[in-house]
């Protein structure tokens, strides 16, 4: 079945391409990848898709998401649209797709048994609009995870905590040892992060979903979602040294053993890495905060803007089959520091983060991320609450509550 | 150079200028690229926005009517209501600040001092740099670490605190001043020509009267100065409302919210929020604003010409 799988496969892209069989297609790829990492991974996909007889346009855009996202999605309104583009899965582009802008994978998707072997499955859901699938998942990034300086806590004269209520009570410790106890970028985007990994450690997945996903606004406003609100302000307490504004500046912090802990997504690790720091000696990294061991599964995925060009279409064609198969998503992920999509490839090159991570995604401890939950514009009001909530000291719980309510029945 | 073409002219009140739609024909031809222009994307991109702004627009601009909703959350939230706080103290300090600092400069510089050319040059250097650039150098220099704070403490007083970018209450402040160093020179050259334009026969005949000197700049050359200053304020409000990009290179809005600007807002929501119809909400009601300022002024200022 298999093999008739990747036949038929074969045959798609094959009656597609069949007249690129000749002579070179360009594509240009936008994407957001710029720093090292992000770049050497980027360019395993370059390399492959150039091993193909066709051509990767880079088209790199400097500077994070949230400034290439607008550009991106201004070119495709704007009837210029690339051949290939990296966004966020999830609510992002769900009125691209609405307004046809984007290319069906649907038929590619099926030939080649995607459902198969995408794990966790909730990756293709959130490319699946009235059940067709519009991008192709190609990494899955996760935010809950605590990075813990072994050398502050030395210092400090304690323990490395295994989960967050010691990090807590860890904390007049370090700063009695003249040390940050939690490093905190002054971005909306971190500390917005950062809520929600507490309302994942703090209050569990249950009430997660319950608010961000069922959007109750009465179980936003209930004693249990208090509990996350008191925990955010009692973070908020141990990060009020922290003064950086960049989450690496932040993770630097962590690394040089000023600050115990960052919360910050298992990008950081990367930095570690640079940093040549080892995992359980050097540095600590606790999923879901050591409390509730799970993962979100965001993540990067590519979306293929229509074009006229036969050509280049059977290129997009090429190209997301290329990006979800199995050698290509090894190469990727290994140098980008993230987990595969795919199920069944052996990452034994990881390293014990990245293990950990693994574990949890085949036990199936896995949730949605805000992204695949909310508009953005849900997200940029609670973006804009949390940062004020986090810089503005005078801002009790009950306050930064009561708007998050507001902000939570007024989401759709 | 009423003609027979146009009889009905003669008979029109003589205040009036005549109609004459074909006099000059090729000046009007001239012009119509730009009264197009000026139509279409002025005044239909305007009209565009404000209708837009009573939908539900998200991503793509859609005609789904929701009333005064989106005006009622623009004013519900509280980072807009900090962005306008924050523009109404920007407004008011740069506005008076720069006039005042610009007008000093200029009386200063028109005092005939040697090296005159290297004071106005190095006074409207600042004015040759972009807003980004100026507000990363103002960042650094206001970065406790770094610059003045640093400065002052090494030179023995050890617990001078000057940190407005990271403190909320101020912050706003810590922009000012670098708008004020960047557009203070432009303001004091635009002075400075009005100064020249003024008579020497009329500081001579001050002098002869024994007119102190300051006396002669409030009461005759300032209201000499008029179409000056107007054409000044003009400049420097513009300025205001469209500050943008030095609030991006200082401080990104923060610490949290507390220097936001609703230029900053309109971008963010329309394009990072995926909310057009949010950000058309806020931009109508800048326009509303602007209109509130330049309707009187406009009234005062041609309406009276129009009586006399």
């Amino acid at each position: 079945m298999k093999f008739t799988r990747s036949l038929t496969a074969a045959a798609v892209i094959a009656a597609a391409s069949a007249s690129t069989a000749t002579h070179a297609t360009e594509l240009e790829v936008t994407h957001w990848w710029t720093s090292g990492g992000e770049a050497a991974a980027v360019a395993e996909f370059a390399s492959a898709f150039n091993a193909t007889g066709n051509t990767w346009v880079d088209g790199a855009i400097a500077g994070s998401g949230g400034v290439a996202r607008p550009i991106i999605v201004s070119r495709i309104i704007g009837g210029d649209p690339m051949g290939a583009t990296q966004l966020n899965h999830g609510r992002q582009a769900e009125e691209l797709i609405e307004a046809g802008l984007l290319q069906d994978l649907t038929e590619l998707a099926e030939a080649e048994g995607w459902a198969d072997f995408v794990n966790p499955s909730g990756l293709l859901d959130s490319c699946t609009l009235d059940g067709k699938i519009y991008c192709v998942p190609v990494n899955i990034h996760s935010w809950e995870w605590i990075w813990l300086s072994h050398q502050a806590f030395e210092d400090a004269g304690v323990d490395v905590p295994s989960d967050w209520f010691e990090f807590v009570e860890a904390g007049p410790a370090l700063e009695a040892a003249g040390k940050i106890p939690l490093a905190m970028g002054g971005q909306g985007w971190q500390q917005n992060g950062a809520f929600g990994v507490l309302q994942y450690g703090v209050g569990g997945v249950d009430l997660w979903r319950q608010v961000n996903v069922d959007k109750d606004a009465e179980a936003a406003a209930g004693p249990e979602m208090a509990k996350v609100f008191e925990a955010a302000a009692a973070a908020r307490e141990l990060a009020k040294d922290s003064n950086v504004q960049d989450w690496n500046q932040a993770t630097n912090l962590v690394i040089t053993g000023q600050a115990g802990g960052q919360i910050m997504g298992d990008w950081a690790q990367g930095e570690f890495q640079v940093a040549e720091q080892v995992a359980g000696e050097d540095y600590t990294c606790l999923p879901g905060l050591g409390v509730n061991e799970i993962i979100s599964t965001g993540g990067d995925a590519f979306y293929f803007p229509k074009l006229d060009d036969p050509e280049q279409t059977a290129a997009q064609l090429e190209l997301a089959s290329l990006m979800i198969s199995k050698p290509v998503q090894v190469a990727f992920n290994l140098k980008k520091g993230s987990l595969p999509i795919r199920g069944d490839i052996d990452l034994s090159a990881a390293n014990d983060c990245m293990k950990k991570g693994l574990e949890i995604l085949a036990a199936g401890g896995v949730v949605p991320t805000g992204d695949m939950v909310l508009t953005p514009d849900t997200q940029g009001q609670m973006e804009d609450l949390q940062t004020e909530f986090w810089s503005d000291l005078s801002m009790t719980a009950e306050e930064a509550q009561e708007r998050f309510v507001d902000i939570i029945s007024d989401a759709d | 150079m009423t003609t027979s073409e146009n009889p009905g002219s003669i008979r029109r009140s003589a205040s009036r200028a005549p109609f004459r739609p074909f006099r000059n024909l090729s000046a009007k031809f001239a012009a119509i690229p730009m009264i197009l222009t000026a139509l279409v994307v002025f005044v239909g991109g305007t009209l565009w926005t404000v209708v837009y702004s009573f939908t539900n627009s998200r991503l793509l601009p859609k005609a789904d009517w929701v009333g005064f909703k989106q005006y009622d959350r623009l004013w519900g939230t509280r980072r807009w209501q900090v962005s306008i706080e924050n523009l109404m103290i920007f407004g008011v300090c740069s506005l008076v600040l720069s006039l005042i600092i610009g007008f000093l400069l200029a009386a200063l510089l028109d005092q005939k001092i040697r090296f005159e050319d290297t004071f106005r040059t190095i006074f409207l250097y600042p004015f040759a740099m972009s807003f980004i650039v100026t507000g990363l150098a103002w960042q650094w220099i206001l970065n406790p670490s770094l610059g003045v704070q640093n400065v002052v403490r090494n030179l023995g007083w050890e617990s001078f605190v000057f940190d407005p970018l990271n403190t909320s209450s101020i912050a706003i402040y810590g922009i000012l001043i670098a708008a004020l160093w960047q557009g203070t020179g432009f303001i004091m050259c635009l002075m400075l020509a009005g100064l020249r334009g003024i008579d020497e026969d009329i500081w001579k005949a001050a002098r002869v009267d024994g007119i102190p000197t300051w006396k002669t700049y409030v009461f005759i050359v300032i209201p000499m100065m008029r179409p000056v200053f107007i054409t000044t304020l003009v400049i420097i409000a513009a300025g205001i409302v469209k500050v943008y990009d030095l609030v991006v290179a200082q401080t990104s809005g923060g610490p949290g919210i507390a220097s936001e600007v609703p230029a900053k807002y309109v971008y963010e929501k329309m394009f990072q929020s995926q909310n057009l119809a949010q950000g058309f909400a806020a931009s109508t009601m800048m326009l509303l604003a602007v209109l509130i300022v330049l309707i009187p002024w406009a009234y005062l200022e041609f309406g009276g010409k129009r009586r006399g």
